[in-house]
């Protein structure tokens, strides 16, 4: 038993675990409407996107969070635009965007190879070099998320579920989507620093994806998306530390465990949830 | 009902609409008055959808005036073939997408719920608030979208095709209903192709293909001048218990001259 206890003795991964909890419950309130809205892809992408912003960032000597955030708000912003240009679909304009911004951020890092510059914790996450004020951050981006979908909760439920219908009756669909852009870009801004942008979409889309297996209402989805998404990241820090594993991976193995067990206890039933989910027409 | 008795929603004076240099709608006049129930009809790509979109404001004319009335609510029942069936959203959740202006908290208020359980008690569908909504039938899955419609209080309620892709059954409860709710008051403008249906249920039909063709009661509108005019295929109409009954004219049934050979027990008209 004190062996369980003993990771709590320390303050960083006191600082880790704090940040990996908020960071999973983040993703999985957001991670909802990204599943919604057939997005998955976006949160792969707008992480590597911001990992060109890092590196700019870094180069410039400008603060990682102001530097990569514009980055990554900008590219958000951007894909929305193109994506509600038919007939480019979001997943065209995601992957053009994003692997363009990507690949800026690569060609910086090779051309301006310096001692400042260190992008694994970018790429794969450094979950226990979070400090205090990490952890403030991703806090206070969690509290408004949240309070922009409890703000918006109904509108962003039309305009998810209905866009055309909740034009029609008054909700400014365009400017919500760009709201929700905003928000997933700062969430993955404050949340890649702990499992890194290459797995940040894992923890995007599997709360999400399992809380969909699990309930056929919308409310009960996004807590639970939210509730496992924190679980994920509680016991995957915990995992980590104990199997001496790095803590992104770990994480994510974590959720993608939970899925298989959700999966196989739920069937084709929990299957058929999730098969067609975000599909219009 | 008349323009001078009734106040006007909505009013269309020689408007067109197109995207670039395709005209989809061409020098439509048309005038909606509260209280009004008019079903519009024409082909597959003959601009119901566009006019209905003209009215909702999601579209603007291209040419012509589009008067629409100030503060005018309008609500949209969608073709249920758009509907995500396998999104997570409960009948009551559904509804309360409507009531999005005003209220910002997430949970339904007393008088939300009251107003919810009050409508669908109305459509008949009482007591199934917390199904999701791909465990309904057709007929209450397209009262669930007419019920969320209902729930803003609209002025003018729109309705693209609400009997598509329903059995006869649902199709004649619906409309029911639908009159129902037009003798309680309700402004509505559907889009359909079940001309037999809106003939039996509907005091006003419009005859659309990108322009209008014909407007009126069913009776003066569904002639087979006017349904050839609309359709480009020949039609028969018959009188039955007083109501035209739309009858398609097989190729094998057309004389030389392209006339139908009538061997229905009805009476042509």
């Amino acid at each position: 038993m004190s062996t369980f206890w003993e990771p709590f003795e320390f303050a960083f991964f006191r600082n880790g675990l704090a940040a990996a909890t908020l960071a999973g419950a983040l993703c999985g309130l957001v991670g909802t409407y990204v599943v919604l809205r057939s997005m998955s892809f976006i949160g792969h992408g707008l992480s590597h996107a911001i990992f060109g912003g890092f590196v700019a960032s870094s180069l410039l000597g400008v603060s990682y969070i102001v530097g990569a955030g514009l980055w990554g708000i900008g590219s958000a912003l951007a894909i929305g635009s193109v994506t509600r240009r038919r007939p480019i679909g979001s997943d065209a304009a995601i992957g053009v965007i994003t692997t363009a911004s990507f690949a800026i951020g690569l060609v910086l890092a090779d051309v301006f190879r310096g001692p400042r510059l260190s992008f694994d914790a970018a790429l794969f996450g450094s979950v226990l070099g979070v400090s205090g004020r990490d952890v403030g951050a991703i806090a206070l981006v969690s509290a408004a998320a949240a309070m922009v979908v409890g703000l918006r909760y109904r509108k962003l439920l039309f305009a998810t579920f209905d866009p055309e219908v909740a034009a029609v009756s008054g909700v400014a669909v365009a400017r919500l989507d760009a709201l929700l852009m905003v928000v997933l870009a700062t969430s993955i801004l404050v949340t890649m620093q702990v499992v890194g942008a290459t797995l940040l979409a894992a923890t995007l889309v599997i709360p999400a994806t399992v809380a969909r297996m699990l309930t056929n209402t919308f409310s009960h989805m996004l807590w639970l998306a939210t509730a496992i998404g924190a679980a994920c990241g509680f016991v995957g820090m915990l995992a980590s530390y104990h199997l001496d594993w790095k803590s992104g991976p770990t994480i994510v193995l974590v959720g993608t465990a939970l899925f298989v067990v959700v999966l196989a206890l739920g069937g084709q039933r929990g299957l058929r949830r999730v098969s067609d989910v975000g599909h219009i027409g | 009902m008349s323009d001078t008795v009734s106040p006007i929603l909505c009013r269309f004076e020689g408007v067109s609409f197109g995207y670039g240099h395709h005209l989809v709608l061409e020098d439509i006049d048309l005038t909606v008055v509260r209280g009004a129930f008019v079903g519009v009809v024409g082909p597959s790509g003959s601009g119901k959808t566009s006019l209905l979109r003209l009215l909702t404001g999601t579209l603007q004319p291209t040419g012509g005036t589009l008067t629409r009335g100030e503060n005018l609510r309008v609500a949209y029942v969608p073709q249920v073939e758009t509907v995500n069936w396998n999104f997570p959203v409960t009948v009551e959740e559904c509804l309360l997408m409507a009531r999005v202006n005003g209220r910002r908290r997430p949970w339904r208020a007393r008088h939300e719920q009251a107003d919810i359980d009050a409508i669908l008690a109305r459509l008949g569908l009482g007591g199934l608030g917390r199904r999701h909504i791909r465990a309904l039938s057709g007929g209450q899955q397209q009262r669930v979208f007419l019920a969320r419609a209902l729930m803003g209080q609209p002025d003018l309620l729109l309705m693209d095709e609400p009997t598509s892709g329903v059995d006869v059954r649902t199709r004649h409860e619906i409309l029911h209903l639908l009159g129902a709710l037009n003798a309680e008051g309700v402004t509505m403008v559907l889009t359909t192709h079940d001309l037999n249906g809106i003939a039996a249920h509907l005091p006003e039909l419009v005859c659309l293909n990108r322009r209008i063709l014909g407007r009126g009661t069913p009776a003066v509108v569904l002639t087979p001048a006017v349904l050839e005019a609309t359709y480009g295929a020949a039609m028969d109409v018959l009188l039955h218990a007083g109501l035209p009954v739309v009858v398609d004219v097989a190729p094998s049934r057309l004389d030389g001259d392209g006339e139908a050979v009538r061997q229905f027990s009805g009476a042509p008209r």
